[in-house]
């Protein structure tokens, strides 16, 4: 049995048989695998290694190398706010310490219903629209304490 | 809407929201340069791009017409084109819009370039974050291939090109091309040691040419409009124009596409609108791995390779990042470095270690534990790191922080007679 969804099964499928060699599509399947479960369950991994005729071991040294990939859960919605240069000149850290507050995540990165969760993060490319942050993988740029306020608020309510 | 000051030829399209559509894109020529590209000698293609004296657009500024001149054509290997849109260097954000607005530029640009070096297949490599760009160019791609644009018999002719995209999963190492290879390969984002370079042995040990984003878009331009026409747009040595991020303290941020040569003082003053909250103190001219301008350098340089270089800096990415003089440039340095240290893949001991020395001690400087002998010692370690490490990413950590320490050495010194932060007290309601 797959964990994976059959819409997703078919494009991990898909994936493997599309490069000269199976290993590339590893990066590319366990990002949409977490995208799908949220993060890389032992299972998920298992099942990656499996398709790809790689050890598990391969695929876990491969993972602890990118940042985006992840062995524990986050909330569902995931705020990644941007503090480097261009970010921190135009109210970056600001900017985080205020998400950080409103969320309640002064101390912690997940809320305790699991639905946000806070990270600081490098360069995201919206340096001409600082200071920004995203949202799983949603811009939202040209903020300030107000507009943040309004973005959060918006995902409370979807969730 | 363009500044008047602009001249628009990558982001021509960026104001007609139909261009992402290939309707849309053929009915403002698109797709024009790929049918000329189609009918000339693959050795033609290459000498026009040479012409147009296109230099990379992704930092290192290499010619990239000399660049696809390094493949070898004759080897009985597959030939690859690979499109780094890995866009990740801190102050840097003009990929993304080609991508967002015009992304069958991109693909008829890397068409082309199959065509002028005998690949038959490309990947467009691009950054996690940017999965809504994916989905753009999936679309597009799709489109082309249904029209003949992609695929094999490209339009009827005997020339094939397959492309598809590859998402990267956070990691700015991988926007060096070696480490990309083998990110696209599967594997940790490390550096290979050059030579080989990717021309001769790249993806899967193949032939490899790797572009910008920004450098292949600009290709159809230069075979539908003549490498003649691109040169006179810019100087001589690097031809055309470049797109630049303009970001930071200034009341106008945008990316803007402008001729090379096109003096710094202008684009701060006329485009940028001025220097926002303060007096101008220093500008980052390429992304935060190019050494730091001071306001008199930024404010006579002009923005083309040889001008910048000169002042011991780099065009590098586009990215200017300007600060004002009511900005700690400890605490700037501590970002700087900050950044590199989380990046450092670890593989190189000057690199993994220097960086994240350097951080934790301008981190206490910064807090007020810095002792006298700090500034020279951290001197000394950037510089231990330059040139020792098999990528750039050493020297991209080292070169900015060289030039704080050097050019606002007084403010290290204050740091020491005002604990902890003499500045960010002054500063802090302002």
């Amino acid at each position: 049995m797959s964990v994976f969804s059959p819409t997703l099964d078919a494009k991990l499928t898909r994936l493997a048989e599309a490069y000269p060699q199976r290993r590339s599509a590893l990066v590319p399947m366990l990002l949409y695998a977490q995208d799908e479960l949220g993060w890389l369950t032992p299972e998920a991994i298992r099942e990656i290694a499996e398709r790809l005729g790689e050890t598990e071991l391969a695929v876990r040294e491969t993972i602890s190398y990118y940042s985006m990939l992840r062995t524990h859960p986050v909330g569902r919605y995931h705020v990644q706010v941007c503090t480097n240069i261009s970010c921190l000149l135009r109210g970056g850290e600001e900017l985080l310490q205020h998400c950080r507050k409103r969320l309640g995540l002064e101390q912690r990165d997940v809320t305790p219903d699991g639905v946000f969760s806070i990270e600081e993060v490098e360069c995201i490319g919206a340096c001409s629209w600082a200071p920004a942050l995203q949202v799983n993988y949603d811009f939202h740029q040209n903020l300030d304490p107000a507009r943040a306020d309004q973005v959060l608020a918006e995902y409370r309510q979807k969730a | 809407m363009a500044h008047p000051l602009e001249i628009r030829v990558v982001s021509k399209r960026f104001d007609d929201p139909s261009a992402a559509t290939l309707k849309g894109y053929l009915a403002s020529d698109g797709y024009k340069a790929l049918e000329k590209a189609l009918k000339m000698k693959p050795e033609a293609i290459i000498e026009e791009v040479k012409t147009s004296a296109l230099r990379g657009r992704g930092g290192a500024g290499f010619p990239t017409g000399l660049k696809w001149s390094f493949i070898p054509r004759q080897s009985p290997k597959p030939k690859y084109v690979v499109c780094n849109a890995d866009e990740s260097e801190p102050g840097t954000c003009k990929d993304r819009l080609i991508m967002q607005f015009d992304p069958f530029s991109l693909l008829e640009g890397m068409a082309i370039a199959g065509i002028a070096i005998g690949a038959e297949r490309g990947f467009i490599y691009v950054r996690g974050e940017y999965r809504y760009l994916i989905d753009i160019l999936d679309r597009a791609i799709a489109e082309a291939y249904d029209a003949g644009y992609l695929g094999k018999k490209l339009r009827g002719t005997n020339f094939h090109f397959d492309l598809m995209t590859h998402t990267g999963a956070g990691a700015y190492e991988c926007g060096e091309e070696s480490a990309l290879l083998e990110s696209l390969e599967g594997k940790r984002g490390i550096p290979r040691i050059k030579p080989p370079f990717p021309a001769t042995s790249g993806l899967y040990g193949c032939p490899t040419v790797i572009n910008n984003v920004e450098t292949l878009a600009s290709v159809p331009h230069i075979i539908l409009n003549g490498g003649e026409w691109f040169l006179k747009l810019g100087l001589p040595k690097a031809g055309g124009v470049k797109l630049t991020c303009l970001s930071g303290h200034v009341h106008n941020p945008g990316v803007y596409e402008l001729p090379l040569g096109f003096p710094m003082r202008r684009l701060i003053e006329e485009i940028g609108g001025g220097v926002q909250g303060g007096a101008l103190k220093a500008v980052v001219p390429g992304g935060s791995s190019t050494p730091l301008l001071n306001a008199e350098e930024a404010l006579g340089v002009n923005l083309d390779f040889d001008s910048v270089a000169k002042l011991g800096s780099f065009l590098g990415s586009g990215g200017v990042v300007v600060v004002n003089d009511r900005t700690c440039m400890v605490k700037f340095a501590k970002r700087i470095i900050h950044f590199y240290r989380h990046e450092s893949c670890g593989w190189c001991v000057p690199c993994r270690e220097g960086t994240n020395w350097l951080e934790l001690t301008l981190t206490r400087f910064h807090l007020g534990g810095g002792r006298s002998e700090d500034i020279d010692v951290m001197f000394d370690v950037a510089q231990s790191i330059l040139g020792r490490t098999l990528c750039a990413l050493g020297d991209a950590a080292a070169m900015p922080t060289i030039s704080i320490i050097q050019k606002w050495r007084q403010e290290f010194e204050d740091h020491l007679a005002g604990r902890p932060c003499p500045y960010e007290r002054e500063f802090a309601h302002a």
